[in-house]
């Protein structure tokens, strides 16, 4: 095989004057090149799995703390002062901690576990296996990309614990406030970190999206057909095409943010007062930094659903043992939302001045994504529909995946329309949009694939049960935290605001608020639960004893239980048939190696 | 269908291949700064001017050093080894004597009353020459790996791969040169 071929010759560069090892015996490296600078995809997908889910626990534990402040805002909790310092005197978290705790989640969440942690971990690992490959085109780089954004995570910890705090500006990073280490205490050293760990994140992603993108298109095993690729491919394809493509464009928008904050540019600054000392900076414009960033902003919601969605359709049609309906449609609408991504991005800019004509046509762009998405939703239904459903935890996460992204969709066709983003822009209407829609679905895109994939990745299963608590407390908590904030939002509640009690208009949500951050407590606590879960099944889970646990069509369960370097001991399998085949001509699956029968017509 | 994938898979080594989507990934950057450009051009206070005429020298310079690293890699498989490390050591000096017009350039800019934190205008070409420049300075780094592993006694490779790949990103630098100092030039 080429790939054979391939593979090999990197080794060959890699281990350079070393000699040739015996490739049938795949060696077994020392502790640090088989677990630390691991180059087998496998390992690096659990790296980043494991990182993701660190920074995770991170991320939402500084919701429950913002939370609160937000529930309980005269309340003191004494602790806090123990474990937060002059953060929070007295127990009550203060107004500067409160910004870097908002910062932080958002940029912990959606960059570091929803991008990192989500397509990092499943593209690695089911890239090279469902598409039969060895490895990565570059498994150096793919070593690269992790380390990377391991070093991109030192970093931002880092920024937690310097004297002014991390960055506090937003997650966006909007300046003049980022550019201006005068502005707040939250603008000073703090955003230097987050932009040099942000870098270090992008330099990761391009070159792991660089690797997906080759090695599928270019490394497919015999007979694999793009059209005969699973959706999970697919999905991650189009993922690593955006990232390619507008994660530079965020970095330029870093450049010159940098050099306005440290070589006295004026690209984001103009006329500006602080202390009223008026500043040197003349002719800037701050909105360009919010075409830059949203350029990258836009695209990076799919990055983070599109992988999400690709994982549900695999797992729906798997556990419910039925073809998946509509696969070219499914294609199409992934390649439309792909284009729409980078056509939309000034919809998150209505309220800037921009010029409402061109507005109008940012709003049509925007609703036109709901026709994908529809698409997308009626070809998952349909999937189930009639289908002699296994209800695993992650069938359960898959079903509750489309729940949450047609509850989270539908306000999205609200946001999208530019008179209506007028009243709701920055209110808790937006929060609980993007909330369920891009975090909770991705979270639950995300379990559903951890659990289904388990198996593969560590050879035992994870326990159902605490699966099952899993995920009817997360799916019923999620509701019950985000569903409120629409009508706070509705009232005009700002998103991001330290303490709303002093508005007799807000005042009346005070009761809502306790009972959102009581859930949010009780739903973290749950997540620690499948963190648990997680770690003890590793160990003490019970054992796979088939190569193929859930009865699925797909290569990747063709390999041994403990894979090792190279994936397949023998020859890579052929492919003859798509990955769909469930239920047909009277048997239950069909495997991907399989040939089509002389009486048989391909799907 | 298959017969053509398969033979694909022959045809593009994966390292090219991820080197062609890196390059429209770099592109995207470019594009970005471009953009930008263009935006905050439209707006007020642009102040426009002539770009140093150092530029056309450093233009003719990466220009030879792209013919250079052409000939290196014809020279590579005829396997006149001896040839090519000439070649690729010349241009890797090309490079750098690209680097530092650049540099000049920058400096020439700063007398002419046009520092780096002086007009917007001016911040961008500091920025977007600055940033090609970095990328250019890496593809000198590429070649000299390549150096290393032209002397190396121990292993010989044979495979063009890296050469070609190292080749391919020089004329792609080249070729962003030549856009950026177009564009500069007439989006004044």
């Amino acid at each position: 095989m080429s790939n054979e071929a391939t593979l090999h010759s990197q080794q060959e560069v890699m281990h350079g004057a070393h000699d040739h090892h015996d490739h049938e015996h795949h060696h077994e490296g020392s502790f640090i090149s088989k677990y630390v600078f691991s180059m087998d995809h496998k390992m690096i997908a659990k790296q980043f799995l494991i990182t993701g889910i660190v920074w995770a626990i991170i991320g939402a534990f500084f919701s429950v703390l913002f939370r609160l402040q937000l529930g309980f805002p005269d309340a003191t909790f004494p602790w806090l002062e123990s474990i937060l310092g002059h953060w929070a005197k007295g127990g009550r978290i203060s107004a500067e901690a409160y910004y870097a705790l908002v910062t932080m989640h958002g940029t912990i969440l959606v960059f570091f576990v929803l991008t990192a942690g989500l397509s990092g971990t499943f593209s690695n690992l089911l890239i090279p296996l469902q598409v039969g490959a060895r490895d990565m085109a570059s498994p150096f780089m793919n070593c690269l990309s992790y380390w990377f954004f391991f070093l991109a995570s030192l970093v931002m910890m880092a920024s937690l614990f310097v004297q002014t705090g991390p960055a506090s500006g937003g997650w966006t990073m909007y300046p003049p406030l980022s550019a201006l280490g005068d502005a707040s205490i939250g603008s000073k050293v703090g955003v230097d970190l987050w932009l040099t760990s942000m870098a270090l994140f992008v330099v990761s992603q391009l070159l792991g999206g660089l690797n997906y993108i080759s090695t599928l298109l270019n490394m497919r095993t015999k007979g694999m057909a793009m059209t005969k690729m699973p959706l999970t491919i697919w999905s991650f394809f189009f993922t690593a095409v955006l990232g390619v493509l507008s994660f530079p464009v965020l970095l330029s928008g870093f450049i010159l943010l940098l050099m306005d904050r440290h070589a006295g540019t004026s690209f984001y600054l103009s006329d500006i007062f602080i202390a009223g000392k008026a500043l040197a900076n003349e002719g800037g414009s701050a909105i360009l930094y919010q075409h830059l960033f949203w350029f990258l902003g836009h695209p990076e919601v799919y990055i983070i659903i599109l992988p999400a969605m690709g994982m549900v359709s695999e797992v729906l049609a798997v556990s419910a043992r039925k073809p998946i309906f509509g696969y070219l449609a499914m294609i199409g609408s992934l390649f439309a939302i792909c284009i729409l991504a980078f056509l939309v991005w000034a919809h998150h800019m209505f309220v800037t001045g921009l010029n409402p004509f061109l507005g109008a046509f940012f709003v049509l762009l925007t609703l036109l994504i709901a026709v994908p998405s529809a698409i997308k939703v009626f070809n998952w239904i349909t999937t189930i529909w009639k289908g002699n459903i296994n209800f695993t935890p992650a069938s359960l996460f898959s079903i509750g995946f489309v729940s949450t992204f047609i509850s989270g969709g539908l306000t999205g066709i609200w946001l999208g329309n530019s008179s209506i983003d007028i009243h709701l822009h920055d209110t808790m209407f937006v929060i609980a949009h993007f909330h369920i829609v891009m975090g909770v679905s991705a979270f639950f895109g995300m379990f559903a694939g951890i659990y289904h994939w388990f198996p593969k990745m560590y050879g035992r299963f994870m326990n159902q049960t605490i699966g099952y608590i899993h995920f009817w407390v997360t799916m019923i908590g999620a509701y019950l935290i985000f569903w409120p904030m629409h009508y706070e939002g509705m009232a005009g509640m700002p998103r991001r605001y330290y303490d709303v009690s002093g508005w007799a208009s807000f005042k009346q949500f005070g009761g809502l608020n306790e009972f959102i951050t009581i859930v949010v407590i009780l739903v973290f606590a749950v997540q620690l639960l499948f963190v648990f879960n997680f770690f003890y099944s590793i160990f003490k889970g019970r054992k796979m004893t088939t190569q193929n646990p859930w009865n699925a069509t797909t290569l990747e369960w063709t390999t041994p239980i403990h894979a090792g370097h190279g994936n397949w001991p023998g020859e890579i399998p052929e492919v003859y048939r798509w990955a769909y085949d469930y239920s047909k001509d009277g048997r239950d699956f069909i495997p991907q190696t399989e040939p089509i029968g002389p009486n048989e017509s391909a799907h | 269908m298959d017969t053509m994938t398969l033979e694909q898979r022959k045809k593009i080594h994966p390292h090219k291949y991820s080197l062609w989507i890196a390059m429209g990934s770099i592109t995207m950057m470019f594009i970005g700064f471009t953009s930008a450009y263009i935006v905050k051009r439209s707006q007020a206070n642009w102040l426009a001017f002539e770009l140093p005429h150092i530029f056309w020298l450093s233009t003719a310079i990466i220009l030879t050093s792209s013919l250079t690293v052409h000939l290196a890699l014809k020279q590579f498989k005829e396997r006149n080894m001896q040839r090519y490390k000439q070649l690729i050591t010349l241009t890797a000096i090309l490079g750098v004597a690209f680097a530092v017009c650049q540099w000049i350039g920058f400096s020439q800019m700063k007398n002419m009353g046009l520092p780096l934190n002086g007009p917007v205008s001016a911040s961008f070409i500091y920025v977007i020459v600055g940033v090609h420049m970095l990328h250019v300075l890496g593809g000198v780094v590429a070649l000299l790996i390549m150096f290393g592993r032209a002397y190396r006694t121990r292993v010989r490779t044979y495979s063009p791969v890296p050469i070609e790949v190292a080749a391919t990103y020089w004329h792609f630098v080249d070729v962003l040169w030549i856009y950026l100092l177009i564009f500069l030039s007439i989006a004044r």
